[in-house]
């Protein structure tokens, strides 16, 4: 049976990083054009991961699917980054940020990884700032910060409702540096298909060029995967429409752990469904919650009323009575909750009464329109065009919807998976975020993932490879390659007689309604039941049209709707598995009498990292045990 | 509150760069007002696909108007009709029932077709790359706050950054200029403190390079600023004019 060594340094915690770093493997600047990276993804991890490992001189290769690697998701973050900083003097310490994400993820996340990611936080906000990202400032011309869910200090940056746009700018400009350079060469509308593992380690990739249909091969002495969250399992998510599971599913397949796939977050204010043509969600930033108050009416009979012919004492603003000292800032899996409860109890608003209000307008008296417009204009604007109402005159109608994925590749504290060579980085891996992720701190994440840990660690596994060298002309590399032109063919072949995205909604349907916001064993086992006959109706009945060497959208999305269909069942066998309510996890059965989430610490503080042999069905799941030396394990309260 | 349209598609349909091209008609029935421009074409292509007609190929990915791979020119108007839209933000409660819709790809030299509605944009990042970065390393940054920047010039810097990268104003331009997007990424450095040392050089890089790409001149029709959905103003290119001249004129110098 497999062992899973985390590696995590020994030492006090405070140490650890550097402990690390001093006992990492250096590979000298002279050899490290002899090595080349392939680094697939060019979201805020992969970028930055990128452009460091170019500018320390390493010879990388890296690809993504959208037409620019200045495209990928990370540009849609909005609200902003966090940093232990403390410029606003209100208390904050890497400490404090780091209990708050620990406790944030309801216990379910490495301690030494976590304090590494609030420790390199200071260093990314300056490494931002020095590459022109123009983080809101005051006008004493220093910078701004604000308050995010989940933390009683004003610790997030941010550049108006763009934050990740900004973030993204920021690192693909370092890329292009390094493009020009000739250290990295990038390769857009490249689709990974495979991963190629030789003598069981992670040497190579199999790519379809998305404009040609080329199917080829790369190789190389170590693959950085950096290719984001697998939201898109749902169909309906505020992810981009290509975002997908394909790149990690693939590795899984190869020998790669996933870890905790069941951890799904769900976020509390996104504008609600409304209509069955709908292709993703939006997200309004969590940053509203600053200003916004979230409330329902308290009687039924109300919820058809205009919001404005309610009168104050008939308003129930249900955070701020349940949660008094967090109020509209609790975290995302409290507020999402909290917000499905009301909606049961048929307090929804909205035509399909699944919404609740975010109000400003008691912001608005007490600031003033022009402050909340040039806090959130951007935001507001964007509630306009997609629902034609206006938010600083009737309240905006929200409902959680599903956001970001704390589950993953699992990695070690070097961020390499079990299989060894293969580094996953930023959403794609599992590590830092336990059960629920704070507001803020994925950005964090993948920006530290790429500038201040890969460069370190990369060491470690390279130094280990010396003479290993292998090449495309290994047979490996022939199989992966007929593999997936097999694959390809068989796709195209079937001509069956319904699309592609009918049969995403079908599968995201399912798994919203049976391993969504609330999971039971009997949903959990209906779903694992159903997954199965879905995914077989499809290789027999899907309708793929056009051909294989030429630009084909419904070919790609056939491919990763194929390995949603896979993976789907794995995320539901992992929520049947996990008998306890963690963060994002809330399985009905275990919870307290009001309703809150019910930990399992004596039997479930681990992760699960599952292994394929073969059959998703037979999975094994493997246990990491999560020791906690520093913080104490409690009841998390937000009261 | 939402109803649904009937309309009338005309959209370009182009296999590669290398076969012609031509507008093919499409029904586009029962489309709720609520929904978006590409979700409009989503309802028409999986009709397609109930026929075996092969999908209308086109770029999209965030769909939240802030990735900037969305790209149709509708009716004539790169983004379409609404101000400061970008095509995935676009919704169907603006067009009435019965209308014919022309949508088309941008046509700019620059950026060469790929198929039906999706064209190839590297030419933009070919700019970017020839010197639109501050070169500065991970780790050796100073503090943040080490140099306050006035409020007035961040936000300004950010009012240039937030262009989206979609090409919109080239596809505008009658001289597919790409000039307010190459304004828009000088300018956003050239107004930071961190941006200074290398302002010279990249302002000379990045023109030159938008030349070398084929893009054509700017003669002010301004078109640009009317389409552009993230709201790049125009005055953005004098500031890129002043700084290409003041950079010419520092670039001879040191050549004496
Ligand atoms: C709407 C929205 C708002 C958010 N707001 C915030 C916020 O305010 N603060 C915060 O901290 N976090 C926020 N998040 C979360 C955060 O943005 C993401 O978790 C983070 O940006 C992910 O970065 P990444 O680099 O891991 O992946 P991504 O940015 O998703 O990049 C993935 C990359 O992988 C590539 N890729 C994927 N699959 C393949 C494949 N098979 N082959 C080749 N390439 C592939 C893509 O092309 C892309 O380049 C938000 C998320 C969303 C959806
Ligand atoms: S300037 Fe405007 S139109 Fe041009 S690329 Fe930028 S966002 Fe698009
Ligand atoms: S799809 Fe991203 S801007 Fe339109």
């Amino acid at each position: 049976m497999a062992t899973l060594d985390s590696k995590i340094p020994s030492g006090p915690l405070e140490k650890k990083w550097e402990k690390h770093k001093f006992d990492s493997k250096l590979v000298n600047p002279a050899n490290r054009r002899k090595y080349t990276v392939i680094v697939v993804g060019s979201g805020l991890a992969g970028a930055s991961a990128a452009a460091s490992l170019g500018e320390m001189g390493y010879n990388v290769e890296c690809f993504c699917y959208q037409d620019s690697p200045r495209r990928a998701h990370s540009i849609a973050a909005q609200g902003g980054i966090n940093a232990a900083k403390n410029y606003p003097n209100d208390g904050d310490s890497v400490q404090r940020l780091f209990y708050d994400t620990i406790k944030g993820g309801d216990f379910r996340a490495r301690e030494a990884n976590v304090y590494r990611l609030a420790e390199v936080s200071n260093s990314i906000i300056d490494q931002c700032t020095a590459m022109g990202v123009p983080f809101a400032r005051e006008y004493g011309g220093l910078l701004a910060n604000r308050s995010f869910g989940g933390a009683q200090v004003s610790r997030t940056f941010y550049a108006r409702g763009q934050t990740g746009q900004q973030l993204l700018l920021g690192a693909y400009s370092g890329l292009c540096n390094q493009i020009a350079a000739g250290t990295v060469k990038m390769h857009p509308r490249t689709e990974m298909l495979d991963l190629v593992v030789v003598d069981g380690h992670a040497k190579g990739i199999i790519v379809r060029d998305m404009v040609t249909g080329k199917i080829e091969a790369y190789a190389a002495d170590t693959v950085l995967l950096a290719t984001g969250g697998y939201g898109n399992v749902f169909y309906l998510s505020t992810n981009a429409k290509g975002c997908n599971v394909t790149a990690t599913w693939r590795a899984h397949k190869k020998g790669a752990f996933f870890a905790n796939p069941c951890y799904t977050q769900i976020h509390p204010t996104c504008i609600p469904v409304h209509g069955d043509f709908q292709s993703k969600l939006t997200l309004m930033s969590e940053s509203l919650r600053n200003d916004g108050r979230v409330w329902v009416p308290k009687k039924k009979e109300d919820c058809g009323k205009p919001p404005g012919e309610i009168a104050e004492e008939d308003r129930d603003y249900y955070l701020e009575r349940k949660y008094p000292s967090f109020g509209n800032l609790a975290p995302r899996d409290i507020s999402s909750r909290a917000a499905k409860q009301v909606c049961d109890e048929g307090r929804g608003v909205g035509s399909t009464k699944l919404g609740v209000y975010l109000d400003f307008s008691a912001a608005i008296k007490r600031l003033g329109e022009n402050v909340i417009r040039e806090r959130y204009g951007n935001l507001f604007d964007m509630y306009h065009k997609i629902t034609g109402e206006d938010a600083y005159k009737v309240p905006m109608r929200i409902f959680p919807a599903v956001h970001y994925t704390m589950g993953g590749l699992w990695v070690d504290y070097n961020l390499m998976s079990n299989l060894p060579g293969l580094h996953v980085l930023g959403e794609a891996n599992f590590s830092d975020h336990g059960a629920n992720r704070l507001g803020a701190s994925a950005l964090m994440q993948g920006l530290a993932d790429g500038y201040f840990v890969m460069p370190y660690t990369i060491g470690n596994y390279l130094t280990t490879q010396t003479g290993k060298k292998v090449t495309t002309d290994h047979p490996e590399f022939a199989k992966a390659l007929e593999e997936v032109k097999a694959r390809t063919e068989q796709l195209l072949a079937i001509k069956g007689k319904r699309s592609v995205d009918s049969f995403h909604r079908e599968l995201g349907l399912l798994l919203w309604e049976k391993c969504g916001m609330g999971r039971t064993e009997q949903s959990l086992k209906e779903a694992l039941a159903k997954i199965p006959q879905i995914r077989e109706e499809f290789w027999k009945n899907v309708n793929v049209l056009g051909e294989s060497n030429d630009l084909n959208q419904s070919l790609e999305m056939a491919g990763r709707v194929a390995d949603f269909l896979e993976f789907g069942e794995l995320m539901c066998l992992d929520a049947l598995e996990r008998r306890e309510s963690c963060g994002g996890h809330f399985r009905e059965e275990y919870q307290f009498p009001d309703g809150e989430a019910k930990r399992d610490d004596e039997n479930f503080a681990h992760v699960a990292a599952w292994e394929y042999v073969g059959d998703i069905a037979k999975s094994v799941r493997h246990i990491e045990p999560l020791n906690y030396e520093n913080v104490h394990l409690a009841v998390r309260s937000y009261k | 509150m939402s109803h649904q349209l009937n309309l009338t598609l005309k959209v370009w349909r182009q296999k590669n760069a290398g076969t012609p091209g031509k507008f093919v008609e499409y029904p586009a029935q029962n489309i709720p007002t609520d929904c978006s421009f590409l979700e409009m074409l989503d309802i028409v292509n999986e009709s397609l696909v109930q026929q075996n007609i092969e999908p209308i190929a086109f770029d999209h990915d965030c769909r939240e108007g802030i990735c900037g791979m969305c790209s149709l020119v509708i009716n004539g108007v790169a983004h379409g009709p609404e101000r400061a839209t970008t095509t995935c933000q676009l919704h169907m409660r603006h067009f009435k029932d019965g209308d014919t819709i022309y949508i088309e790809p941008w046509r700019v030299g620059a950026f060469p077709l790929i198929k039906d509605l999706i064209v190839d944009r590297n030419a933009l990042e070919r700019i970017q790359q020839a010197g639109g970065f501050i070169s500065a390393r991970a780790g050796g940054a100073p503090d943040a706050n080490s140099v306050p920047i006035p409020k007035q010039n961040a936000d300004a810097a950010m009012d240039a950054a937030a262009c989206i990268g979609c090409g919109a104003c080239a596809a505008a331009c009658p001289n597919s200029s790409a000039m307010l997007f190459v304004a828009a990424k000088v300018s956003h450095l050239a107004l930071l403190p961190q941006g200074q040392p290398e302002r010279t050089r990249r302002a000379l890089k990045m023109v030159k390079t938008m030349d070398s790409e084929g893009f054509g001149n700017c003669t002010n029709y301004y078109e640009c600023e009317a389409v552009c959905p993230a709201e790049i103003k125009s005055s953005f290119i004098s500031m890129l004019n002043r700084e290409y001249v003041f950079a010419a004129a520092r670039d001879s110098v040191s050549m004496i």
